[in-house]
């Protein structure tokens, strides 16, 4: 009998070292998000001020800024937004509203799925050879923005989908009834439902575009760029790219500078986000079932 | 004046051209992300066949030595595999059992106020770029690695999969979560009835249960390190090396194509094709993986829902 005591008294340890654990790694995630923030601020915090948002990229790190970047990320995210949007939201309409179910319904969903996990790199190589060879983009905004798109147009298809999705039928079915052309059920119905969820989508792919590095790369954007883009045939560079540049560097000054360059960056992410949980927020606030 | 029958007829005699063209116009716009794919396959394709014209199929498959941009050029590309799958291993040491345990937790053990914090955190490590972790990587993994074991390279293959470890960890966790979660309760209930304690629920009936949804998640999370660049040129270094030693200096397939666009290769040349055939074989293992983690899921999918 004791040791049927004792055995049960194993199982529950057992139980309570594997709960432990399970908390313990959790918290593990958590620490890591920490000492990341934790030690860019520390390190970034000391550079970061108006002369440096406001100058141009130095071999002197006292002197270094990062306007170029932040301007180039501007123009190249505005690019990215007025191409993928359209197409995107446009693309979901198509495949909700007017698609019938089909192999060719069947074929574009799988596609886009997979589309979603072609790594960043590869758009890099797909922009590189149409965008900046064969149309002779060349390595200006332009190009960035098109290979960015074509980058975030699966996120945003597909959280543009599910928004659709959301909307009730019945509101369609009235719309029908009441004689409404398809265009008419969509424009004047269900896209405004669907406007929140578009939103929400459309930020986090920007936010994604934001972030991206390596197709920049690919396409060339990593040069000494001491001024700011005036029009979309531009060369340009980006906030990422020279945060990269500054971590290539061995001197510390330059990490530092990295660092304040990356405080930047996830600041606008962060104000970004912002807008999604206050979209999200509104949404719920005011949604009819 | 009012004239409500050609009114209508109007309309429908408008209406039908315009819904139409529409129509097509949202079309286009779906089409366009088949006409990606199919660009994909024919820019790395017809680069990748040039390329095969100069050097044969066996010595870039099966060749111990990349130096495309040295003398004497060597096209082996096992080098580069071997840093790529180097990152993975560390990768996967780091990301699979941290993932899976803490989706665990967050599914088996936690509240629903811890959820409410641990989500949203997961939620921002996602979505960090990864150009912050190769920061990461170069100013804090490595200088800890470096003091732990002095015999650590400036750039070296553990660093970079650590952090390409955290980086995929949020994905592998929220997926895993979603599977352990998706596991009926009454499978939980039956056998804590009969006396077993949480782990031996989880580790015997949950976990068995959702193998597939934590499966799928893991060949993800594998396709992810293989893609991703931007921590693994930053930290690992540009040394194609064939070793599996990771404390040493590599260079990933994606490492490669990085360094060749920073140089200045114009197009044609057999250095240009280097890059859409080692981009060509970076695709290829990352659609296969991925394929194979759609079947896994559309499988598991059928046996809850």
């Amino acid at each position: 009998m004791k040791t049927q005591a004792e055995l049960l008294k194993k199982r529950h340890r057992i139980s309570a070292a594997f709960r432990f654990f399970c908390l313990s790694v959790t918290c593990f995630a958590v620490a890591i998000l920490a000492i990341l923030i934790l030690e860019v601020t520390l390190l970034g915090l000391p550079w970061l001020n108006v002369d440096f948002l406001t100058s141009f990229p130095s071999r002197f790190p006292e002197k270094a800024g990062i306007l170029a970047g932040l301007a180039g990320t501007l123009w190249l995210v505005a690019l990215t937004a007025a191409i993928a949007i359209p197409v995107g939201v446009l693309a979901a309409v198509y495949l909700e509203e007017y698609a019938k179910s089909g192999r060719m319904t069947t074929l574009i969903t799988i596609n886009i799925a997979n589309l979603a996990g072609v790594p960043s790199i590869v758009y890099g190589i797909l922009g590189l050879a149409i965008f900046v060879r064969f149309l002779g983009l060349e390595r200006s905004v332009l190009a960035g923005a098109m290979t960015m798109s074509l980058l975030i147009l699966p996120v945003i298809i597909i959280a543009a989908r599910e928004a659709i999705q959301a909307v009730p039928s019945s509101l369609r079915q009235v719309a029908f009834a009441l004689g409404a052309t398809r265009w008419q059920v969509t424009r004047d119905h269900v896209l405004p439902q669907a406007v929140p969820g578009i939103l929400t989508g459309v930020i986090l792919a920007l936010s994604r575009a934001l972030g991206e590095t390596a197709p920049l790369i690919m396409i060339g954007a990593l040069t000494y760029i001491a001024f700011v883009p005036e029009g979309p045939m531009d060369e340009f560079t980006a906030l990422p790219i020279q945060i990269y540049n500054w971590t290539s560097r061995p001197q510390e000054a330059f990490h530092e500078l990295a660092s304040a360059g990356i405080i930047v960056l996830l600041l606008v992410l962060l104000l970004m986000n912002a807008t999604v949980v206050w979209i999200r927020y509104r949404g719920s606030k005011n949604k009819f079932l | 004046m009012f004239q409500p029958e050609t009114d209508i007829r109007l309309t429908h005699a408008r209406g039908r051209p315009v819904e139409q063209l529409l129509r097509g116009l949202f079309f286009s716009c779906a089409a366009i992300s088949v006409l990606t794919t199919l660009a994909v396959v024919g820019v790395l394709s017809i680069e990748t066949f040039h390329f095969f014209q100069q050097v044969p199929a066996s010595d870039f498959l099966f060749g111990t030595r990349w130096t495309p941009l040295l003398e004497p050029k060597s096209y082996g590309i096992l080098p580069l595999l071997f840093g790529t799958t180097l990152i993975v291993i560390g990768a996967a040491i780091v990301a699979l059992p941290v993932g899976l345990a803490s989706a665990v937790y967050l599914s088996e053990y936690a509240g629903a106020r811890t959820r409410d914090v641990v989500k949203p955190i997961l939620e921002i490590l996602a979505g960090i770029p990864t150009i912050v972790y190769g920061f990461f990587a170069i100013t804090f993994v490595t200088p800890i690695l470096r003091t732990l074991i002095p015999s650590t390279e400036v750039f070296n293959a553990a660093s970079a999969g650590i952090v390409v470890g955290i980086m995929v960890l949020p994905m592998v966790a929220s997926l895993c979560d979603d599977a352990l979660r998706a596991v009926p309760n009454a499978l939980r209930d039956g056998a804590y009835s009969l006396g077993a304690t949480s782990f031996e629920v989880t580790a015997r009936i949950v976990v068995p249960a959702s193998l597939s949804g934590v499966f799928a998640a893991f060949v993800l999370a594998i396709s992810r390190a293989i893609g991703e660049t931007m921590a693994v040129t930053l930290a690992a270094g540009a040394t194609p090396n064939l070793t599996l030693n990771p404390l040493e200096s590599i260079q990933t397939m994606t490492a490669y194509i990085v360094q060749v666009s920073l140089g200045d290769t114009p197009a044609g040349t057999l250095s240009y094709q280097t890059l859409f055939a080692v981009g060509a074989v970076l695709f290829s293992m990352t659609l296969v993986l991925n394929l194979i983690a759609n079947a896994i899921m559309n499988r598991y999918r059928d046996v809850y829902e």
